[in-house]
């Protein structure tokens, strides 16, 4: 395998898996606090058509990238009165903001179909971003180094701040919590308003640095990877990342095997496209298998908490 | 009392409002300082509900509450613990997975860097003797434990009152005497307690005053030094108490349940396997068996009942029949019955209907399937019976088994079973969370099952109740069991070593201590 190759993957790889990697971490920090959010392929769906958008109408991507969270949080919202306001059941309720994700994107994108758009490129001086070994280091999106920063920070904050502590402590025991004077509705809602910002991101990334273009369902059922990536990487932002580079290797190999020749081709290519999505569900029945000396989930995952008991 | 110092915490006219009852009505009494006051009351009484006021996880509904001479709204806990209200619940309000280190912080309001926090914990438990390892995860720890955690958070927060919900009742007695030393420490030094229990010696052994609450109301303030027991247990349900009631003459008959080697594997990740338990029941006989919680008590039941198999059909007998590898359905139908800890969830099922639940374990022995069809008539009619002769309050067999109260649903459990007149029956805990006038009836009832020739099993950790109710004892430490006593020839004492598992308790305690 020659290097140009070896670089070339490694690039393609932490360019598939970084949308992936936005939208894992802030569902990761929503599972610590025991919200259950299904609709990570809506919020990154809401996403990435705000992004374009705005984008396109303003030529500035940070612009773009901040529209998106902001919009994607503000979807969460919705989530997030349905299920900690009034208590419904958190699982339908995410699958319906996923369909509603879906369905705004659709009609809001329409006029934005087939209109091109210029890529979120390397911010670093072209002597650094061309050159063959220095370019797996500079050669990538802003975007890349954002969620980089972002998986240093949420395990900070996770591990070492007591805002973290407070957080895990309500995702492990929202009535221990609540005896003790914590907010724990209050908890989730900022837990959810950082999912959603953060599947906005992710989302933004495939306008952005993917699929310079707006094609209905852009995001093709990454939002439900991140969903496995959480539990694949047992709810730590650190192998959180690892888990997220190797789907991303998986998304990859699709990508070369499509393009390459000889054995690629004998496999018909709809089985290198569903490979990540095989991969997921293999991960998915493994963990399941050695669910003993998984503990690290958080406990009330999924619960609703009812503050008058 | 001296005159110039004010009550540490006065209660004027408490009241507190649910829908369809009033858990507090008018509730006035008063600490002083570096008193140890009781609070007393049955399941309900509404002693939870007022002490969650007094931390501020509840607002009255009228009333005040009063601090040091002043009148003071509790908004919240944080109000409580500013003012010096320290409180350690009685289900522990603790992070499994979390370390003992972080629980802790997470009971400080003040931000307290790692490293301080740990020095204060290691200083609160060389002065109170306390000990524990503050990066242990919580899930690793004995029920003793936890409430170390919770004590020494509530310590460190230097607290003017330190409120005790229910403490001792996961203690061994030996464990109970540690606390009580820590209690009595504090209240030398100017602390005062509020006490929570209703077990009476405890409260005439620690206690300075006793407040005693029912139905919501309170019926008397007393020096529970002036007291019995049983004087006090007769203000705490308001009438006389009934005693167990035992045939003249009674004589035990032939061994009837044999347990021989049995041994279960590890049920699951925190639960501890019996090994290698042999004990035998004679027709008649009441064998209670003693034990901390989480020493097996689990595994055991389920071997019993049949949830787990045993290894060899002859491990379990029951008049030499051998139903090891039968599972409960068949060892239903040969006469034993079993009523498993939990009530909601294995003993029954919280959304079907008091006449479901009973098709469920009575089907066989009361003939409610024909042909494979439930006869739901028959479910009614042994369900409403069940109702009638347990005094569960209910509103019918209808009733959906969930809407119970904690003690009413375990009335109707253990009155599903024993009324099919089982030839042995198992029970883990019949009391538990029942007030003591429906307790001496559930006493009295496997007494009278007793007599007539059944064997009886009583896991429970509880030693009063077994001392009253059983002919032999048993203790379980760490999945073993040790050999039964015939009651009255051991003391509580000999009973608590062998609880904590005599050397077995000092070697853990060691294997944890930590460097102070």
């Amino acid at each position: 395998m020659s290097p140009e190759l070896l670089i070339g993957i490694i690039i393609t790889l932490v360019g598939a898996s970084t949308p992936i990697l936005f939208a894992a971490l802030g569902e990761l920090v929503a599972e610590k606090s025991g919200v259950l959010n299904l609709g990570v392929e809506g919020m990154m769906l809401v996403g990435a058509v705000i992004c374009f958008a705005v984008t396109y109408n303003t030529g500035n991507p940070w612009l773009g990238i901040l529209s998106a969270a902001l919009a994607s949080a503000a979807v969460s919202m919705i989530f997030a009165v349905l299920t900690l306001g009034l208590s419904a059941n958190q699982v339908a309720t995410g699958l319906a903001l996923t369909i509603f994700g879906t369905g705004f994107s659709a009609l809001f994108g329409r006029a934005y179909t087939g209109k091109p758009l210029a890529l979120f490129k390397s911010v670093f001086p072209d002597a650094l971003a061309t050159h063959p070994l220095l370019r797996a280091v500079f050669g990538y999106s802003p975007l890349v180094y954002l969620s980089l920063a972002m998986v240093a920070l949420v395990w900070w904050f996770l591990a070492k701040t007591r805002g973290g502590l407070i957080l895990r402590a309500v995702g492990e025991s929202d009535i221990s919590a609540h005896s003790m004077g914590y907010s724990v509705i209050g908890v989730r809602y900022a837990a959810v308003a950082f999912g959603g910002a953060m599947a906005g991101i992710g989302g933004s990334c495939f306008p952005l640095m993917l699929t310079p273009q707006w094609v209905e369902g852009l995001t093709a059922g990454r939002g439900w990877i991140a969903l496995a990536l959480v539990v694949f990487g047992a709810w730590r932002p650190i192998r959180l990342l690892g888990g997220a580079y190797l789907f991303g290797l998986v998304m990859t190999i699709e990508l070369y095997a499509k393009a390459g020749g000889g054995i690629a081709h004998v496999v018909p290519s709809q089985f290198w496209a569903a490979l990540p999505y095989l991969a997921t569900i293999l991960v998915l029945v493994l963990i399941s298998l050695r669910q003993s000396s998984n503990t690290s989930a958080p406990a009330c995952l999924g619960k609703p908490f009812l503050p008058t008991n | 009392m001296d005159a110039s110092r004010p009550f540490r915490l006065e209660l004027t006219g408490i009241t507190k409002r649910f829908p369809g009852v009033v858990a507090n009505d008018h509730v006035s009494f008063s600490v002083k300082p570096g008193e140890i006051h009781a609070l007393l009351g049955e399941n309900g009484a509404g002693k939870s509900t007022l002490v969650k006021m007094i931390y501020g996880i509840m607002q009255p509904d009228g009333g005040e509450i009063g601090w040091d001479g002043q009148k003071v709204v509790m908004s919240n806990p944080k109000t409580a613990r500013k003012l010096g209200i320290g409180m350690v619940f009685q289900h522990f309000s603790l992070f499994e997975a979390m370390t003992v280190l972080e629980n802790i912080a997470l009971g400080m309001d003040a931000k307290i860097p790692a490293r301080e926090l740990e020095a204060g914990i290691r200083k609160v438990m060389d002065e109170y003797g306390l000990v524990l390892d503050p990066h242990r995860v919580v899930s690793t720890l004995s029920v003793g434990e936890r409430q170390r955690i919770e004590i020494v958070r509530a310590l460190l927060l230097n607290p003017k009152l330190l409120i005790m919900d229910e403490p001792t009742s996961v203690l061994t007695p030996q464990e109970v005497e540690q606390l009580f030393g820590v209690l009595r420490k504090l209240a030398v030094e100017g602390c005062s307690i509020l006490y929570i229990s209703h077990k009476l010696h405890e409260i005439k052994a620690l206690c300075h005053t006793a407040t005693i609450l029912r139905a919501g109301k309170l019926v008397d303030t007393c020096d529970p030094g002036e007291e019995t027991s049983r004087s006090m247990a007769e203000k705490m349900i308001g009438a006389s108490l009934k005693d167990i009631v035992r045939g003249e003459g009674r004589e035990l008959g032939e061994a009837k349940f044999i347990v021989s080697d049995l041994s279960t594997g590890k049920l699951g990740h925190f639960d501890v396997a019996v090994e290698a338990v042999s004990f035998s029941v004679r027709a008649g006989e009441i064998l209670g068996i003693a034990g901390v919680a989480g020493n097996g008590q689990n595994a055991l039941l389920n071997a019993l009942s049949g949830e787990i198999l045993a290894h060899d059909a002859s491990d379990v007998t029951l008049d030499g029949q051998p139903l090891g590898r039968l599972d409960t359905t068949g060892r239903r139908r040969h006469g034993l019955c079993a009523v498993p800890e939990e009530r909601n969830g294995h003993a029954a099922i919280g959304d079907f209907s008091l006449a479901e639940n009973t098709i469920l374990t009575a089907r066989d022995r009361m003939s409610m399937v024909v042909m494979g069809l439930i006869n739901s008539g028959a479910a009614r009619t042994y369900t409403g019976k069940v109702i009638t002769e347990f005094a569960v309050k209910a509103l019918g067999p209808a009733a959906l088994a969930g809407s119970l109260s904690g003690g009413n649903l375990q009335k109707y459990i253990m009155g599903r079973e024993i009324l099919q007149r089982p030839s042995v029956l198992i029970v883990s805990q019949p009391t538990w969370g029942v007030d003591a006038g429906a307790a001496a009836a559930i006493h009295q009832a496997l007494v009278d099952l007793a007599a007539e020739g059944s064997a009886i099993v009583v896991i429970s950790q509880d030693l009063d109740e077994l001392l009253a109710l059983c002919d032999t004892m048993a203790v379980i430490n760490n999945g073993r069991l040790s050999p039964s006593m015939p009651v009255g020839t051991v003391t509580v004492e000999e009973i608590g070593l062998l609880m904590g598992g005599v050397h077995g308790e000092k070697a853990a305690e060691d294997t944890h201590a930590v460097p102070a």
